[in-house]
């Protein structure tokens, strides 16, 4: 129930909300309780042939409550719907807050696209929890005690019956209902993760399944495992249907057992026919409080998991910790310092059976131009994790600016960087506000001013919409070396006195590869720039090239030193002077 | 209204459960209107005060039959719904991932894969409602109000009159309900789409927002696009929710139009009291089916959406592979490409033509390589060879035998393909070695595994072959899938090979004996490479050089670099 807990926890602020909605769904309730009721009454007394005069109220009643049935669920659906949507607000900002703190370190590994899609899915299944899932059974307990009373005027009997069926139709059947889904619950989503799996083998393994003959295979698996979850969601179609079936029976045995329990008064007198009438109509109307029951408790199961989903997520502590006082990094940045101190670096992934870096000692001066290669896999890419500070748990020393790289904030340290990396993140937006985002409120001159220094200008320019071109899904209407300049216009924008450039042209071809070194080479002037790579193109310019090999430096020098060398250098750059691609 | 004709056929093929899910539907309607028969009998008995135990003995027995007829019936409507939806689904599935398989790699498009798969396994799922839910749904509010309204008038002319008055809404309310599905309000979901999709960009962005310091913005930001969102989608729920107002007026003003007109007639004499009281008690039921159909509305219309994607995936034409009447591969593999050309179905940029004009030739036992820049056709020649589609233009021949009219089956036997990245399937290092050949034995694959280089791989892993790949899985580097590429090569033993060379790595380690296991699987074999080291083309029989969908040059690496062309041109660039 720690899911309930969590979601209650967020309904808090929304209490108001809540309450009006259970208001309006118990008035919609009693409009039409009230409606059929006086309509009973209405028909009941006239069959006596009394004066009109004495029908009036009822006849204002009926019209009365016909019209505002209507009124009040409309009210109730607006409501809710909104409330619906806040709710939604609500649980992002809640769950994007705590994520936040988690990323990249708490959500790496294979599938972490996979799961943070997963979990947005979650988070609008939430949505519904409020309004469909808790209102409901308020409204039934509301507009359920609201009808024991009024049944309690008319006898004893009733009143106990009506109650009785409002507990076992209203919670007795939506509480077996999930302890039913306990069981079917896991195996549903196993299933659904099972065919998820199957699809996605077909689709993407398909080149090779083809020429392989392998097909019909593939086909037959995931086929099977479609077959498993229907069968198992038809299962428990069938179940909720026998549920749902079960407290309508309910319900109508109760007005069963209402004729049978007040034969007697009637028969003495005690109870009129008039009322009788009142009652039925009113039990009948009143089944409206209950019927949506089931279906919640369906909805709830869901949620439940869900919500335990995004827990597990959420649950995660955070990889790195502000210091209580953290310091500021000195601007301008001190001449004499060291901009960066790497001694005896050591670093293990969690769970990793061996460091990833073991043993790292490196000095970067500022203003120089450092390039980190190796082969992939090497190391290269949790250096600058480390030093952007998603990890700790390091062993060793990271200083920069001369002083432990903990004693800042996370925040301050990332000012100090501006990254540019094989995959930079572009917003489905315009290139301007993908342009903003380093440096927010940025005048135009200033924009295209960065645009210019990273070679993209001409081609913003021919655009038709200039800087208010709408760059599509993630910048997918941009060509790839496109990206990587809007990328490089955002580090300048950026304006932070490291440079860190990870693989920024592994995706692009020998072409496009000049055009965005060349880009960088203008912005890194005056910067300290450290540059990680596997491709050995231009490597002259660099002050100083460590080689990376599994987590530890196998040489440093220079490139004419390192080629002189004949060591590990060397080999790569013979590989890679083997490669051949054509331009 | 919202029908979606090729969905409506494939529930033809389960009419008999629809049929049955609609009739069970009937009889509860049915069994209601006893049930208030029954009702109506016991309160006319108390009003006359001649309800006793005997004289309710026989309404008592029926509402109870009723009752019990009306629960089994309302829950065989949704068992045979939902064998109903479950036989949908499964037959629609089975024919779309056939379908999928008949297409081939190069229909598919590299970058929908996601989508398509989703549309494999969850969009299948989404015709469930539709099918379940609404389609049932809309019988029923078609048949029930008229039938109710007829009952009605064997009781009481007027009070039928009054409802049927009012039957004239339901084609309105179906009207303003489909208003919700027209273009213009699609096109302001899409647009609201957009709004909801700004959350899910931020998570996939967290990185990078965390890299520039953009968080704390980032949640503002949140919260006013959640509060657009919810202004924009109530703007649009408010009109929609109209259409359920007007039902629900509907529905309620006539019943209280009823029960006034009923009870003054009733005080005039003109009427018993029981028809009044059955009368009354049907009122509400006559809007009973629309008020469920217009739930089932949403549900209904994601079933459409999907039905949408999955019916023009599979009108999509699948290439034809083979002409019959086939015959077993040649021995030779004397292999030619005449004047071949080729057009993706879906070609994105202008250029029409992803080839043409190819000729080009393998000779027995001999490599080809070919080069080119990228998206000059390298990787569609291969993909014809391999048979994943059929040349627009020109012919494939293999010892002059058209390869059309070559078995499928025995040539996926004999033309082998290495591809740079292998896709890697959910089971063991050996069942993905075994690939080409599920049934060869584990001394084979070991075998396999040996010449590939694979072995030091293996031997780290906990359970050596028998380890887990795939998610849950341990992974493989990018060296290590092109070494189990290699090995799915070796154990295939197809006397023809294609082959997408791996791009260089930087590992002298990992490099040193890629190339010589390469040669290795080459030699002695057809084989069709995709070269990208300068070593390759140096020892391949010969060299095609590819541009822009043509062959520019022919010849070995020396003829080449005599003739001062293209090639020369590049190897003196390096
Ligand atoms: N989030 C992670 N969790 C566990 N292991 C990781 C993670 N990221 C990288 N690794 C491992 O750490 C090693 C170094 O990786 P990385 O720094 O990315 O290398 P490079 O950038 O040089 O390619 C590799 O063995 C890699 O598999
Ligand atoms: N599945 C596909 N759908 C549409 N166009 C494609 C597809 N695959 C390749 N193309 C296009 O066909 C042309 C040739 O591509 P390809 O054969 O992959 O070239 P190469 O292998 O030489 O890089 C390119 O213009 C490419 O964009
Ligand atoms: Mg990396």
């Amino acid at each position: 129930m720690r899911e309930l807990r969590a979601l209650l926890r967020l309904a808090k602020p929304l209490l108001p909300g809540i309450v009006l909605a259970v208001f309006l769904g118990t008035a919609t309730v009693s409009a039409g309780v009230g409606l059929m009721a006086a309509a009973a009454w209405l028909i009941a007394t006239a069959s006596f042939h009394p004066p009109l005069g004495d029908l009036q109220m009822a006849i204002v009643a009926v019209r009365f409550f016909g019209v505002s049935r209507g009124a009040f669920r409309y009210a109730e659906r607006v409501v809710t719907h909104s409330m619906t949507f806040r709710v939604l607000a609500r649980l992002r900002v809640w769950f994007f807050e705590r994520l936040a703190p988690l990323v990249p370190a708490r959500t790496g590994g294979l599938y972490s696209g996979d799961l943070l899609a997963r979990a947005v899915g979650d988070i609008e299944s939430l949505e519904g929890f409020f309004v469909r899932v808790l209102a409901p059974p308020l409204t039934a307990l509301v507009a359920g005690t609201a009808l024991v009373i009024f049944f309690a005027f008319y006898g004893r009997a009733p009143a106990l019956i009506e109650a009785g069926v409002f507990l076992a139709a209203g919670a007795g059947i939506p509480l077996a209902a999930l302890a039913l889904a306990r069981r079917d619950g896991p195996l549903i989503t196993g299933a659904r993760a099972a065919l998820g799996r199957a699809s996605i083998e077909l689709v993407q393994g398909l080149p090779d399944l083809v020429a392989a003959g392998r097909t019909r295979d593939a086909v037959t698996r995931a086929v099977g495992a479609g077959r498993r979850l229907t069968g198992a969601l038809r299962r428990r179609a069938v179940r909720d249907g026998a549920l749902e079936a079960a407290a309508g029976t309910l319900a109508q045995l109760g007005i069963l057992a209402i004729f049978l329990a007040v034969l007697p008064a009637i028969r003495s007198g005690r109870l009129s026919g008039v009322g009788l009438a009142v009652i039925v109509l009113a039990a009948l109307a009143g089944f409206e409080a209950i019927e949506p029951l089931p279906s919640a408790a369906a909805s709830f199961r869901e949620q439940r998991s869900a919500m335990a989903r995004l827990l597990e997520i959420t649950g995660a502590n955070p990889a790195v910790t502000d210091p209580p006082i953290p310091l500021t990094i000195p601007a301008p940045w001190p001449a004499d310092l060291p901009a960066i101190v790497m001694e005896h670096l050591r670093f293990t992934y969690p769970g990793a059976p061996a460091p990833a870096l073991d043993g790292i000692d490196l000095d970067i001066a500022p203003g120089s131009a450092v390039a980190i290669v190796g082969a992939s896999g090497a190391g290269k890419t949790t250096i600058i994790e480390l030093l952007l500070r998603f990890w700790e748990g390091w062993e060793g020393r990271l200083e920069l600016a001369g002083q432990d790289i903990r004693r800042y904030a996370a925040d301050g340290v990332r000012a100090a960087f501006a990254v540019v990396s094989q995959r930079t993140h572009l917003f489905t937006a315009t290139i301007r506000n993908n342009l903003l985002l380093a440096r927010p409120g940025a005048a135009n001159a200033e924009l295209w001013h960065a645009l210019e220094a990273a070679g993209l200008s001409d081609d913003v320019h021919a655009m038709p919409g200039g800087l208010e071109t709408w760059i599509g899904e993630q910048g997918l209407a941009l060509s790839g070396g496109q990206r990587q300049r809007l990328a490089i216009a955002r580090a300048v924008l950026r304006d932070a006195p490291i440079l860190l450039l990870d693989e920024p042209t592994t995706h692009l071809d020998t072409v496009t590869e000049r055009q965005v070194l060349g880009a960088l080479e203008r912005i890194a002037a005056g910067r300290t720039t450290i540059m990680l790579t596997h491709r050995l193109t231009a490597m002259e310019r660099y002050d100083t090239i460590v080689v990376l090999d599994r987590g530890r430096i196998a040489e440093r020098g220079t490139h004419a030193e390192l080629l002189a060398a004949h060591g590990l250098y060397r080999q790569m750059w013979d590989i890679a002077h083997r490669e051949f691609t054509p331009a | 209204m919202f029908l979606e004709r090729r969905l409506l056929d494939e529930a033809q093929v389960e009419r008999l459960l629809l049929a049955t899910a609609v009739g069970c539907g009937l009889g509860v309607a049915f069994a209601t209107v006893i049930q208030a028969w029954a009702i109506a009998r016991v309160v006319a008995l108390a009003l006359a005060k001649t309800l006793t135990g005997s004289s309710a003995r026989q309404p008592f027995a029926i509402f109870a039959a009723a009752t019990i007829v009306r629960a089994l019936l309302a829950w065989g409507r949704t068992a045979a719904a939902s064998v109903a939806s479950q036989r949908l689904k499964d037959r629609l599935r089975q024919r779309l991932a056939t379908h999928i398989a008949e297409l081939g790699p190069l229909a598919l498009g590299g970058e929908q894969t996601g989508e398509l798969a989703g549309t494999l396994s969850e969009g299948i799922e989404r015709l469930d409602a539709y099918v379940s839910t609404y389609l049932p749904q809309l019988a029923l509010a078609a048949g029930i109000p008229i039938g109710i309204v007829i009952l009605v008038a064997f009781r009481d002319l007027l009070s039928a009159a009054v409802l049927l008055v009012t039957i004239p809404v339901i084609p309105m309310f179906m009207v303003l309900i489909g208003g919700a599905a027209s273009a213009k309000s699609r096109r302001q979901w899409t647009e609201l789409a957009r709004l909801g999709a700004h959350f899910l960009e931020a998570i996939q962005g967290l990185t990078t927002l965390k890299i520039f310091g953009r968080i704390h913005d980032e949640i503002g930001k949140i919260a006013t696009t959640s509060e657009q969102f919810r202004e924009a989608t109530m703007g649009v729920l408010r009109i929609a929710f109209l259409s359920a107002l007007t039902l629900e007026l509907v529905a309620t003003i006539s019943t209280a139009v009823v029960a006034v007109q009923v009870g003054l007639r009733l005080l005039y004499g003109k009427l018993m009291f029981e028809p009044a009281f059955f009368v009354l008690l049907l009122a509400p039921e006559v809007y009973g089916p629309l008020r469920a159909l217009g739930a089932a509305f949403h549900p209904g219309t994601q079933g459409v959406a999907a039905a949408e994607r999955i019916f023009e995936l599979l009108e999509a034409e699948a290439p034809h592979l083979e002409h019959a009447p086939t015959v077993p591969p040649p021995p030779e593999l004397h292999i030619r490409f005449e004047d071949v050309g080729f057009s993706y179905p879906q070609h994105r940029g202008e250029r029409a033509a992803a080839l043409d004009g190819i000729t080009l030739e393998i000779v027995p036992g001999t490599t080809l390589a070919l080069a080119g820049p990228t998206g000059a056709g390298k990787s569609t020649i291969a993909a014809l060879l391999l048979r994943f589609a059929v040349p627009g233009h020109g012919r494939i021949t293999v010892d002059g035998v058209p390869l059309e009219e070559i078995e499928l089956g025995a040539w996926r036997r004999t033309c082998a393909w290495v591809p740079q990245r292998p896709f890697l399937f959910a089971g063991s290092i050996a069942d993905n070695v075994r690939l080409a050949r599920p049934d060869a034995g584990m001394a084979a694959v070991e075998r396999a595994v040996a010449a590939a280089g694979l072995e030091p791989v293996v031997m780290r892993l906990p359970a050596g072959l028998e380890t887990q790949l795939g998610e849950g899985g341990a992974g493989l580097s990018g060296g290590e899938l092109q070494r189990l590429a290699l090995a799915r090569a070796f154990l295939a033993e197809a006397p023809c090979l294609v082959l997408d060379e791996p791009a260089a790595h930087l590992d002298p380690r990992l490099e040193a004996d890629l190339g010589a296991v390469m040669s290795r699987l080459l030699d002695g074999r057809t084989a069709l490479v995709i070269a990208h080291r300068l070593q390759t083309l140096r020892t391949a029989g010969r060299i095609a050089i590819v541009e822009a969908g043509r062959i520019v040059e022919t010849g070995t690496h020396e003829e080449l670099l005599r003739s001062g062309g293209v090639y020369a041109r590049m190897v003196a660039a390096e």
